[in-house]
C-alpha cells in the first residue's frame, strides 16, 4: 500500500518530498527528519544546519533561565516558531512525576500540545525507563498532550506506549549521543510491523549511512542532534542526512532485493562465443 | 524588602511586586519564558495580577537547545 508512493515519485530527480509526508496525529510533515538543537557550538551555524537538513519537526530542552548572566540565552532567540515546529522534550527526567511537570512547562509555552517524552532509567548508558514513559504518557494523553515517546527497542513497551494513546513511538538506535548506529534492526523492524502508529527511530545515528539503514527498515522517520552538532561540519553533515533520509526511505518504498549468499551473474551466460 | 526563591537561589526582591514587575525587573520578556509559582504554572493571563509574596518558590524557564 505505502510502496504506491515510489509511482508518485517516479520522474522528480530529488524524489518528491510532498509526495511522501510524514504524518503524525494531526499533522503533517514534509520531512522525515526531526533534529535537535543541543550541543551546537554556534548558534549560527545550528541554524544553517537545521535549514540544510530540511527538518520541519525541531526539539527543544526547558531549562532555567539563567538569572546571572546578563543576556537572556534562550532558542527562541534564533529559532523561529512560524518557521519550524517546536517539539519541547523532557530530556533530564529520571522520574515520572518530573517529565509530567516538564511537560507541561513546555505547553504552558504556549506553541502546541506536542511533546517528546522521555524518561530516563540510567545514567551510565541514558536508557529509558520504561515503566516510568509509560506512566507518564497515560498521564499526558490524559491531559490532551500529542506524545512522542522516547523508548528502547523492546516491542512489548512499544504496544504499551501505543496503548497509552502516543501519537508516535519513538525506539532507539543506540544510546543517546553514541552515535554507534541502529544497533538492532530487528528490534526496530518488528517494532514497526507491529505498531499502527508511526515508529521515528530516535538516537544512536552517528553518520549518513545510519540513517539511510535506519530508514530502509520501513520506520516512518529518524530523530538525530549530535550527529549533527557534533560533525566537524555540521552544515555539511545536515545536508548528508536529509539525502540519506530519503535515500533510505526510497530504497525502502522500492522494494529491495533479496540478499543471497550465491553469485548469480547480470549478463546473460547464453550467447558466449565458443 | 521580601524574601523568595527564585530559580533555585535566595533573593531578596522588593515588596509588592507583581510576577510581571519581577520578570521586568530581571529583563525577561514574558513572552519568552513560563513561570511556575509554588509548582503551579502561571499562564501569561495572570502574570499581571498575581503578586509575589515572602517564602514564594518561583522557577523561571524557558527553551534552550536539546535533542
Amino acid at each position: 500500500m505505502e510502496r504506491e508512493a515510489t509511482i508518485e515519485t517516479r520522474g522528480n530527480e530529488s524524489g518528491s518530498v510532498a509526495a511522501d509526508p510524514l504524518r503524525i496525529g494531526d499533522r503533517e510533515f514534509k520531512s522525515r527528519l526531526i533534529v535537535g538543537t543541543g550541543k551546537y557550538s554556534d548558534n549560527a551555524v545550528m541554524m544553517d544546519a537545521i535549514r540544510a537538513s530540511g527538518a520541519e519537526m525541531v526539539t527543544v530542552a526547558v531549562r532555567r533561565v539563567d538569572l546571572d548572566r546578563t543576556k537572556e540565552e534562550g532558542i527562541l532567540h534564533h529559532l523561529d516558531p512560524d518557521e519550524f515546529f517546536l517539539l519541547p522534550n523532557t530530556a533530564g527526567c529520571y522520574t515520572a512525576e518530573d517529565a509530567i511537570r516538564y511537560a507541561r512547562l513546555g505547553r504552558a509555552a504556549g506553541f502546541s500540545d506536542w511533546l517528546k517524552l522521555e524518561v530516563i532509567g540510567d545514567e551510565v548508558t541514558l536508557l529509558p525507563d520504561t515503566q516510568g514513559t509509560i506512566e507518564a504518557a497515560l498521564v499526558l494523553v490524559e491531559e490532551g498532550f500529542k506524545v512522542m515517546a522516547y523508548t528502547s527497542g523492546d516491542v512489548v513497551t512499544a504496544l504499551r506506549l501505543e496503548d497509552a494513546g502516543c501519537v508516535a513511538v519513538m525506539p532507539l538506535a543506540s544510546p543517546i549521543g553514541s552515535g554507534l548506529g541502529l544497533v538492532n534492526p530487528y528490534f526496530v523492524r518488528e517494532i514497526k510491523r507491529r505498531c499502527e502508529v508511526p515508529i521515528i527511530v530516535d538516537a544512536g545515528v552517528g553518520t549518513a549511512s545510519d540513517a539511510c539503514i535506519t530508514m530502509e527498515q520501513g520506520v516512518d522517520g529518524v530523530l538525530m542532534n549530535t550527529a549533527l552538532a557534533a560533525a566537524d561540519d555540521p552544515v555539511s553533515m545536515a545536508h548528508a542526512m536529509r539525502l540519506a533520509v530519503r535515500a533510505g526511505r526510497l530504497a525502502y518504498l522500492a522494494g529491495r532485493m533479496p540478499a543471497r549468499e550465491i553469485a548469480i551473474p547480470s549478463s546473460p551466460t547464453r550467447g558466449m562465443l565458443d | 524588602m521580601i524574601q523568595v526563591r527564585l530559580n533555585g537561589k535566595d533573593r531578596e526582591i522588593e515588596s509588592d511586586l507583581t510576577v510581571m514587575d519581577l520578570l521586568e525587573s530581571l529583563e525577561l520578556n514574558p513572552h519568552m519564558v513560563v513561570v511556575e509559582l509554588n509548582r503551579e504554572i502561571l499562564s501569561r493571563d495572570v502574570i499581571g495580577d498575581v503578586r509575589v509574596e515572602e517564602g514564594d518558590q518561583l522557577e523561571v524557564v524557558h527553551f534552550v537547545g536539546g535533542g
